[in-house]
């Protein structure tokens, strides 16, 4: 249970704030993150009934601007990022010439010329280097934001009703993955209608020196309606529940967004070449003949935790491998996501289970997500 | 948190009561339960299984990992916690006392036992 500390972590600008708050912390791709500040199943059900409040930002900012920012990025990602209006926001991938996913990003159009790319921490400067080095012959600037933004997330049924408190911002007029400038709590804040928990609630990008006093006024204003701190812990089992994919779990190199089942994320019919296409044609057309593994749901009979890596077995043989498993508050059973041959993929199919540590448990396969809010 | 005094613990943070009629009950530490976070599943040993100091004789499942629980002395099982079966997360809420997990007749215990000084100073550093 000891860890090694990595010769240089870094810290968030509610480093303090963390510790004042006694959260256990863990090393998140070379950042040192509150895991969770008291019971994890308790952040994770007030999230799903009242409302929690996320430092993330390790999440890596990279602002893309210039006449040639839209034809970059339709350029360097698969998605058609030039039909994103401004104001909204796009959920994509950025693959190699190979077609393997390098990661997954929220793109938000902030002006005509002006992207904000959002990538995951352990990808950020992989990413950084792929924009930058394919923005060779565009005019557009690509640049390093990560130092400039805190992130904070407030998600859960009240969020709307806490935010509203503190911004005279259009939250009702801000639809899901849109995003638009506004003050909070005295604070500019880029507010945008995102997360990663299967909630409705709201991503702020801030100032890294407004970071403290944005979290005091939510925790303040929050605090009626339940919110708590949340960590990292939560937000794993919050997404697993909620069937989203986590880069390098569901998500890596080895596999293209069809190999994820994500094909629908690239964008064939748009304008100009991108990097990936012809990989991503001929994936495209392998899965149509040759379907590959599935992403599936997996929900434990018994009481043992499938965790990343495990094989998935029917009638003796290993037929696929677990990617993310948790016990899941909301279910109140171990859940995982599996990719699983094609032919073990239906919801339904008898004789599934998972090899943990030796012994064969028996699983229901379920198509995902394990969880969707009621609206 | 405090480590209770009548208590003596293992570097594999359980804790083991002083023995009655030679059978001592054994449960991890707070300081442990906590670096598991919540507990969702405890696999103890069977009433009649003998234990070994320092190998495992069960195991922990929490939101994050699952780990070994270690036996701290050698010896004979002789009861196991059903409550902490049915509801694990009596080791996060009461480790020293309704989250214990099994009873052992102790027949040899290992020299590096701490005390709870002792043992207090062993997590701090």
């Amino acid at each position: 249970m000891s860890s090694t500390e990595p010769a240089e972590q870094r810290r968030t600008a509610l480093d303090a704030l963390h510790r004042s708050l006694g959260a256990t912390m863990t090393d998140f791709a070379g950042w040192d993150m509150p895991l969770r500040y008291g019971s994890e199943r308790d952040e994770h059900n007030a999230v799903r009934t009242k409302a929690g409040l996320f430092d993330l930002s390790h999440m890596g900012e990279i602002t893309v601007t210039g006449p040639d920012a839209a034809a970059l990025l339709n350029h360097a990602l698969v998605g058609d990022i030039a039909s994103v209006g401004v104001g909204r926001a796009r959920y994509t991938m950025i693959c190699r010439a190979d077609g393997g996913i390098l990661d997954d990003l929220i793109v938000y159009r902030l002006a005509e010329t002006e992207y904000m790319v959002v990538a995951n921490a352990s990808n950020a400067q992989v990413v950084l280097d792929a924009l930058t080095g394919r923005a060779a012959g565009f005019d557009a600037e690509v640049r390093d934001d990560r130092d400039a933004y805190a992130l904070l997330a407030i998600q859960g049924p009240a969020s709307p009703g806490i935010l509203a408190s503190l911004t005279d911002a259009d939250l009702d007029g801000l639809k899901y993955y849109a995003g638009l400038p506004g003050t909070v709590a005295g604070v500019s804040a880029l507010i945008a209608r995102t997360g990663y928990t299967g909630e409705d609630g709201f991503e702020l990008f801030v100032a890294p020196a407004d970071a403290e006093k944005l979290w005091q006024a939510l925790t303040d204003a929050g605090h009626e309606a339940g919110l708590v701190p949340c960590g990292l812990s939560c937000r794993d089992t919050l997404r697993l529940e909620a069937g989203m994919p986590l880069y390098g779990h569901e998500l890596t190199t080895e596999l293209t967004p069809f190999d994820a089942g994500l094909g629908r994320v690239v964008k064939f019919a748009k304008e100009g070449d991108f990097v990936g296409r012809e990989a991503l044609t001929e994936a495209a057309a392998r899965a149509e003949q040759n379907p590959p593994r599935v992403l599936v749901g997996l929900i434990a009979e018994g009481r043992r935790v499938p965790r990343a890596g495990y094989p998935v077995v029917a009638g003796g043989a290993v037929i696929g491998e677990v990617t993310s498993g948790a016990p899941s508050p909301t279910l109140g059973k171990p859940i995982a996501m599996a990719y699983v041959d094609a032919a073990h993929a239906a919801p339904g199919t008898a004789g599934v289970g998972v090899d943990i540590r030796g012994s064969h448990e028996p699983y229901e396969v379920v198509a995902l997500p394990f969880y969707k809010r009621q609206k | 948190m405090s480590n209770p005094q009548h208590l003596r613990y293992s570097k594999e943070h359980e804790w083991l009561t002083a023995g009655e009629d030679g059978v001592s009950t054994v449960g991890i530490t707070e300081h442990a339960a906590n670096a598991l976070g919540d507990v969702v599943f405890v696999q103890l040993p069977e009433v009649g299984d003998s234990v070994t100091a320092g190998e495992s004789c069960g195991e922990l499942e929490s939101t994050k990992s699952v780990s070994d629980l270690y036996a701290p002395v050698d010896g004979e099982v002789t009861e196991v916690n059903e409550d902490v079966v049915n509801d694990p997360s009596l080791v996060n809420s009461a480790p020293f006392e309704g989250g214990w997990l099994f009873k052992v007749r102790v027949s040899a215990e290992p020299g590096d036992l701490l005390s709870a000084d002792e043992y207090t100073a062993f997590i701090a550093g």
